[in-house]
């Protein structure tokens, strides 16, 4: 097979994109050296072929996928998609080739060079995703919910099941800074869109005292003779502190907060 | 008072119990209602001492008619006290829920007047979170000892996971240090709730829609460096509690001197972290390593070694079992290889099966072969280049930390002094013990 490591693949930045890639490899017998996005930042002068995105041919190549390498193979890839790794299309399309040519087990081959830099992205990915269903922070505007976030992989897609589990009769909105886009849910419906220049509104008096008490309780859990800042860094990396409300400091007021809702909450039996 | 400083007061009481999961249960929100609990668990954020913030860890009252010796909230203490009332704390819970701060409610609490009293608190609060709020979000509730077993059991239909604090690890040192609790105070409880989640797998079993009693299970703590138990006996104590309750996790906390009394460890006392975490390494090995008690320690080591952790304590004293040849060894085996854990032994037994492994792709699979490599051979082979002395499998054991204190031999900083220090401690306070100073 002819290795054409001087040809450069363009395709439309799409998941369907892509695999009209992997079609273009096999009709053309040949492997690309790279394969560019709109969004790559191109610095070679290899000659370049335009991929054109034609769903019937990315239709065919996806339902070929679980057929050869089963279910947990096209998920990985769709996966893989979404990772922040630098040249992914590549690996992802060599990974593919290997599939259609070993099967399976091309899942269990972790000792192999691309397996193995696509399980690692992955890993990034759902780790990061991870981590933010407990890192986002949401404020509460006119009764909706929305949230910011920088994540360095397209972890959208992954958030939105936990989150539409999470609050299924609320309206929310969380926002990707990093890749502009947006997750947008009402009930039993979401979707993700593409956002610039979003912005949060002003919080009003109730979001403001929420926030107050959320950094009161962040405070005072803390056990003074354990602390250690090194084992909280480890766990929280401190890019994810940019947008979390314990470490936001108000510019409000300043002055000690009610609980919202009233004097009802506030009659009980104070000590 | 307002619930400002209601939440300071009732975070500040209830910050010394460590169980913070809301792991072992996978659940949705009911249409209308709000919270899924995830069976991993999520942590929301982490305190600056590092430790996992995923619950609402407060207590109903801090207001408290006993006098353990050892707590923060006893009756003899001067310290300001508050009560939330159960609106007061749903709708904190529901608020803080919402903007994505807490996977849910830790809800425990100071006897106020008597157990039943306070227990009927408790479930008024989680009444109205699950009801009126539709909550279903990650609750765990303390089983309040004493109270009766009708308001224990309605508890445990509304919470997730139920927990009953050991306290301190022998009857003796209970005797002492809390003298309104007994062992049987506190056993008893747990054997009912253990009863009701048995009897409620039945119910289960027998129809699919039976209300669900504590399903994320039953959990207990206890306090570490108080009291003279060595690391050997809470050991034991720990499997017997997996064992025989079928708890789903035994926590560990270092004492943290809150009271100037003549039955404990002074105040200056440096909390036992390094016991502490030497403690749940090897709880982590009786869970997910299959190993037992009594391998991990016996009756002639009474005391974790300061300076490796348990793993590789036990392999350096078993070198009959190794070298482990990777491509052959059972899962089970790979397991109790130091470098390897649960995700990297499942991922050697996944990659072998494509093909023979060999020490590069090892490091791949992700296996710490700084320590692995001591313990197996690919193919028949020792890594190249490696020469195996006792000395230098030693130090590559050794976290850096520990290197450091071993390499420095006594020259230890006065903060490390303590930690390294303990296990001699509490061996002195054992003595003491015996001969009745303590």
């Amino acid at each position: 097979m002819p290795d054409r490591s001087n040809l450069i693949y363009c395709y439309d930045g799409s998941f369907d994109g892509l695999l009209c890639c992997v079609f273009e490899s096999y009709e053309k017998r040949e492997i690309p050296a790279d394969i560019f996005s709109p969004d790559t930042e191109q610095t070679v002068l290899l000659p370049q072929r335009e991929i054109v995105t034609d769903p019937k041919k990315s239709a065919r190549v996806l339902a070929s996928i679980p057929g050869k390498m089963g279910n947990d193979a096209l998920d990985f890839v769709r996966h893989a998609y979404l990772t922040c790794l630098p040249r992914k299309e590549l690996f992802i399309l060599l990974f593919l080739r290997m599939g259609f040519s070993c099967g399976p087990r091309v899942m269990n081959m972790l000792a192999d060079d691309v397996v193995n830099t696509l399980f690692k992205a992955v890993k990034h990915l759902t780790n990061e995703a991870h981590l933010l269903k407990g890192f986002l922070r949401f404020s509460v505007f006119d009764g909706a919910l929305a949230a910011e976030i920088e994540p360095k992989n397209l972890v959208l897609p992954l958030l939105a099941p936990h989150f539409r589990e999470r609050y299924p009769e609320e309206r929310f909105l969380i926002y990707d800074r990093t890749h502009s886009m947006a997750l947008i849910y009402q009930p039993y419906r979401s979707k993700i869109i593409s956002a610039d220049d979003f912005r949060m509104p002003e919080p009003d008096e109730e979001e403001r005292s929420f926030r107050e008490f959320w950094r009161l309780f962040y405070s005072t859990i803390e056990v003074q003779g354990r602390h250690n800042p090194k084992c909280r860094m480890s766990h929280m990396p401190k890019r994810y502190w940019s947008c979390m409300t314990e470490f936001g400091a108000e510019r409000s007021t300043g002055k000690k907060q009610e609980l919202p809702g009233g004097p009802k909450l506030l009659n009980g039996s104070g000590l | 008072m307002d619930v400002f400083d209601k939440l300071k007061i009732l975070t500040d009481a209830a910050k010394y119990d460590v169980a913070c999961t809301s792991s072992g249960v996978d659940k949705k929100a009911s249409r209308g209602g709000i919270g899924n609990a995830t069976a991993c668990g999520i942590c929301h954020s982490f305190a600056a001492d590092g430790r996992c913030i995923s619950l609402l860890k407060v207590l109903m009252t801090n207001a408290c008619t006993y006098d353990c010796q050892y707590c923060v909230n006893r009756r003899s203490n001067d310290t300001p006290r508050a009560a939330f009332t159960p609106r007061e704390l749903a709708e904190l819970t529901i608020n803080f829920y919402r903007r994505n701060y807490i996977e849910g409610l830790f809800l425990s609490s100071g006897i106020q007047r008597n157990p039943d009293y306070t227990c009927e608190q408790m479930i008024e609060a989680l009444r109205i979170l699950r009801e009126e709020y539709r909550f279903s979000g990650y609750i765990h509730a303390k089983a309040i000892p004493g109270a009766d077993s009708v308001l224990i059991s309605r508890l445990g239909m509304l919470a997730d996971r139920m927990s009953v604090n050991i306290e301190l690890p022998s009857q003796s040192s209970l005797k002492l240090l809390a003298p309104d609790k007994s062992k049987h105070s506190i056993l008893a409880p747990m054997g009912y709730i253990q009863n009701r989640i048995q009897e409620n797998t039945t119910d289960l079993v027998r129809y699919r829609h039976a209300p669900r009693f504590a399903p994320a299970g039953q959990s207990t703590q206890m306090i570490v460096g108080a009291t003279p138990e060595t690391d050997f006996q809470i050991l034991n104590l720990t499997e017997g509690l997996y064992k025989k309750y079928k708890l789903k996790r035994v926590f560990f906390s270092a004492y943290m001197p809150v009271s100037d009394s003549a039955l404990l460890p002074s105040t200056d006392t440096k909390p036992p972290l390094l016991r502490e975490h030497r403690l749940y390494q090897a709880d982590w090995l009786l869970r997910f390593y299959g190993f037992s008690a009594n391998e991990i320690l016996d009756a002639g080591h009474q005391s974790f070694n300061p300076y490796i952790d348990p793993k590789c304590n036990w392999a350096l004293n078993h070198m009959e079992r190794f070298p482990m040849e990777i491509n052959r060894a059972p899962y089970a085996e790979l397991l109790r290889v130091p470098g390897i854990g649960v995700t990297g032994a499942k991922r050697i037994v996944a990659a072998r099966r494509t093909g023979p492994l060999n020490f590069d792709g090892l490091k791949k699979l992700g296996v710490v072969l700084k320590r692995a490599q001591y313990f197996i051979t690919c193919g028949g082979k020792i890594a190249d280049g490696l020469k195996i002395t006792q000395d230098a499998a030693l130090r590559s054991l050794m976290s850096d930390t520990a290197l450091g204190m071993y390499q420095r031999g006594a020259g230890f900083e006065p903060e490390q002094l303590s930690l390294f220090e303990q296990p001699r401690l509490t061996q002195e306070d054992v003595r003491k013990c015996l001969t009745g100073q303590i």
